[in-house]
C-alpha cells in the first residue's frame, strides 16, 4: 500500500512539473501562437542552471557554487528567461515555420553544449547531489516525497492563478488578438513583436522553472533527461489537452504522463529483459500515435478553449 | 588536413542536398514543414539493409565494398520509401487537409509520424549500429594528402548524377512541370486541369525516393542507426532555407554549404559541437537575408 502511495506521489510530481511546463507552451502556443519547437531546450537550461548553482562545490566543476535552493530556483529562471530572451531577438521576427524550424535548433545547441561543456555540465555524467528542502524533513521517506508534491503543487497554483490573472489583463487580450488576426492588432497600435517576445520569455520561463524543479526532485542531471523526445512529449500534452485552456494543459500533462508511465510500467513486467530498448520504442510510438489520432478526430482537444464573448455583447 | 576537410564536406553536403530537394519539394507543394523528412531516411536506409541481408552475398564490385545486391536493394528502397511516404499521406496527412486543418496541425501531425516511424526503426531492427558490409576498402589518394573511400567517390557521383536528371524531369516532363506549377500556384494550377491528388502522390513518392538515396548513402558512408535521419534532420533544414524555396539547385548549393561548414567548422571547434553548426547558418541566414540565398519570396 506504502509502495503504491509512495508511486502515485512520485508519478504525480512529475506530472504537475510537466503541467507547469505545458502551461508555458500554452502561453506561446495556445494564447499567441507563438511555435515553439524547442521546448527541452528551456526545460534543459532551468534544470542545469538550477544544477550549477546549487551543486556542492568540487574541484572538477567551474560552477557548482552551492548557493540555497531558493535562489537556484529563482537563478534557474532568470537564466531561462535570459537565454529566451536572446533567442527570442534572433527569431521571433520569423513567420511560424521558420520559428519552429529554428528553435528546434536552439534545443539541438543546448543539447550539444550540455554533452560538451564538459567543466561546467559535467557532460554525459551530468551533475548530482542537487538540494530539495523536503529531503530529510520526515523520518519517514513517504512523507518526504508527499511534502515535495505539495511544493510543486503549491508553485503550480501560483503559476496558474498568475497566468489567469495575467490573460484578463489588458495584456493578455492583446495576446489573444494576435493569435486571432495579427495584422489587425498592429493596426490599433500594438507593437506584436514586443507582445511576442515578452511572451515567448514567460513561457520559455515556465519551462525553466519546471526544468529547475525536476532537477531538484531527482537530485541529479544528465543530457540522458533532456532528449528532443520531451519537446514532442510535451506537445503532446498540450495537444491532447486542449491548448489556449489552463484546464486542458494540465489535464493533458496528467493524463499523457500516466499513459506513458502506465505503458512503461506494462512494459517492464511483461517484456522479456533482452527487449528493453525495444520497449522503450513502444513507449514511444504509441504517444505518436495518441497525437496523430487527436489531431484527426478530436483537433481541439479533450478540453477546448472556452468561448469567450464580450460582457456587453448580446 | 583542410583539402580533406573539403572533401569530407564535400560528400556529407551532397548527401544533405539529396535530402533538402525533397524536404523542400515536400513543402513547397504541400506547404508545410514536415518535421518526419527525416524518418524516410532512415526507413529507406534499413529497408535496403533488410534487402541486402535477403539476397545473396555476390561478389564484391572492386574497388567498391558493395556487390549487386546493394544496388537492387537501394532500387527496391527509394521505391518502397515513396510508397511509405504516399502510405503515410493517405493515413494522416490528407484527412487533416481534408479536414481543412490548419498548415501547423499538419507540422504537429509530423512531429507525431516522426515520433512512431523513427521508433518504429528502434523496434524492428534494434538500437545497434549496423553496415551494409563488412568488407574493407583502400582509401584512394585523389589529390596529394587528400583520401576518399571508392564507396564515397561512387555517392557523390551518383549524387550528381541524380541531380542532372531531377532537374531534367522537374523541367522537361509533364509530371515535373505539374508540380513546379502546384509550388507557385495551387489554386491557378488547380483550374488549369492539373490533377492535385497525382501531384501530391508524385512529389511523395519523389521526396520519399530521394531521402531513402541520402539515407543509404548516409548508412553506406557511415553507419546505419534509429537516429541516422534525426540527426541530419536540422542540417536538412537549414540546407533547405539557405538554399530558399523554389529552386533545385539553391537546395543543391544549400546542402554543399552546411556540409562544408559543418566539416571546415571541425578544423576549429571540438567535434562535439558540429551538430550545431546548421543551426549558426540558420540563424544568419534568417536575420540576413531571410528569402533565402537563392530565392525572391518573403520569408517573415
Amino acid at each position: 500500500m506504502i509502495g503504491l502511495i509512495s508511486y502515485f506521489a512520485f508519478f504525480l510530481t512529475v506530472a504537475l512539473i510537466f503541467g507547469i511546463v505545458t502551461l508555458g507552451l500554452d502561453l506561446q502556443w495556445g494564447k499567441t501562437g507563438i511555435f515553439n519547437a524547442g521546448v527541452v531546450g528551456f526545460y534543459a537550461i532551468g534544470a542545469y542552471g538550477f544544477a550549477i548553482l546549487t551543486a556542492p562545490a568540487s574541484p572538477a566543476f567551474l560552477g557548482n557554487f552551492g548557493l540555497p535552493w531558493a535562489v537556484g530556483i529563482f537563478g534557474a529562471m532568470l537564466i531561462s528567461a535570459f537565454a529566451a530572451l536572446l533567442v527570442g531577438l534572433a527569431t521571433i521576427r520569423l513567420r511560424d515555420d521558420y520559428l519552429s524550424v529554428a528553435s528546434f535548433g536552439i534545443a539541438i545547441t543546448i543539447q550539444l553544449i550540455v554533452t560538451n561543456w564538459q567543466p561546467m555540465t559535467g557532460g554525459t555524467m551530468g551533475i548530482g547531489q542537487l538540494p530539495n528542502p523536503t529531503r530529510g524533513l520526515f523520518e519517514v521517506r513517504l512523507w518526504n516525497g508527499i511534502a515535495y508534491l505539495g511544493l510543486v503543487a503549491t508553485v503550480l497554483a501560483l503559476v496558474c492563478y498568475a497566468l489567469a490573472r495575467m490573460t484578463r489583463s489588458p495584456w493578455g487580450r492583446v495576446l489573444r488578438a494576435m493569435r486571432e488576426d495579427e495584422p489587425a492588432a498592429r493596426t490599433l497600435g500594438k507593437n506584436t513583436v514586443a507582445f511576442r517576445l515578452q511572451c515567448f520569455v514567460i513561457g520559455s520561463t515556465l519551462m525553466g522553472l519546471g526544468g529547475a524543479l525536476y532537477a531538484s526532485f531527482t537530485g541529479f542531471v544528465s543530457p540522458a533527461d533532456f532528449l528532443p523526445i520531451v519537446t514532442f512529449l510535451v506537445w503532446t500534452m498540450l495537444i491532447v489537452g486542449g491548448s489556449g485552456n489552463a484546464l486542458g494543459a494540465l489535464l493533458g500533462a496528467i493524463l499523457v504522463w500516466g499513459i506513458w508511465s502506465m505503458l512503461g510500467a506494462a512494459i517492464a513486467r511483461f517484456m522479456p529483459v533482452g527487449l528493453q530498448a525495444q520497449a522503450g520504442a513502444v513507449q514511444a510510438m504509441f504517444i505518436g500515435i495518441v497525437l496523430v489520432l487527436v489531431l484527426l478526430f478530436r483537433p481541439r482537444g479533450l478540453v477546448g478553449e472556452a468561448p469567450t464573448t464580450s460582457r456587453t455583447s448580446r | 588536413m583542410i583539402g580533406q576537410a573539403l572533401v569530407d564536406g564535400l560528400l556529407t553536403g551532397g548527401i544533405l542536398s539529396l535530402g533538402a530537394i525533397g524536404y523542400s519539394l515536400c513543402s513547397q507543394i504541400l506547404r508545410f514543414s514536415n518535421f518526419a523528412h527525416s524518418e524516410l531516411l532512415t526507413w529507406g536506409a534499413y529497408i535496403a539493409l533488410m534487402v541486402v541481408g535477403s539476397l545473396p552475398l555476390g561478389t564484391p564490385l572492386a574497388p567498391f565494398s558493395f556487390g549487386w545486391p546493394f544496388l537492387v536493394a537501394v532500387l527496391v528502397a527509394c521505391i518502397c520509401t515513396g510508397f511509405l511516404a504516399i502510405g503515410v499521406d493517405a493515413l494522416v496527412f490528407r484527412r487533416l487537409r481534408a479536414n481543412g486543418a490548419a498548415r501547423l496541425t499538419l507540422v504537429f501531425a509530423s512531429f507525431g509520424v516522426a515520433l512512431t516511424l523513427r521508433h518504429a526503426v528502434l523496434f524492428f531492427w534494434g538500437g545497434n549500429a549496423q553496415y551494409y558490409s563488412r568488407n574493407l576498402t583502400m582509401a584512394v589518394e585523389i589529390l596529394p594528402g587528400v583520401r576518399m573511400l571508392p564507396d564515397q567517390i561512387f555517392v557523390l557521383g551518383l549524387t550528381v548524377v541524380l541531380v542532372v536528371v531531377l532537374h531534367l524531369f522537374l523541367s522537361r516532363s509533364r509530371s515535373g512541370i505539374a508540380m513546379r506549377a502546384m509550388a507557385d500556384n495551387p489554386a491557378l494550377s488547380r483550374a488549369s486541369g492539373i490533377d492535385v491528388a497525382a501531384v501530391i502522390r508524385w512529389t511523395w513518392m519523389l521526396s520519399g525516393a530521394l531521402a531513402a538515396l541520402a539515407g543509404i548513402f548516409a548508412g553506406l558512408t557511415v553507419q546505419l542507426r534509429p537516429e541516422l535521419g534525426f540527426n541530419m534532420l536540422l542540417a536538412i533544414f537549414a540546407a533547405a532555407i539557405l538554399g530558399g524555396s523554389g529552386n533545385l539547385f539553391g537546395a543543391v548549393l544549400g546542402g554543399l554549404i552546411v556540409g562544408l561548414a559543418e566539416s571546415l567548422s571541425t578544423l576549429m571547434l571540438p567535434t562535439g559541437y558540429k551538430g550545431a553548426v546548421p543551426f549558426v547558418l540558420l540563424l544568419l541566414v534568417l536575420s540576413l537575408r531571410p528569402q533565402g540565398l537563392f530565392s525572391k519570396s518573403s520569408r517573415l
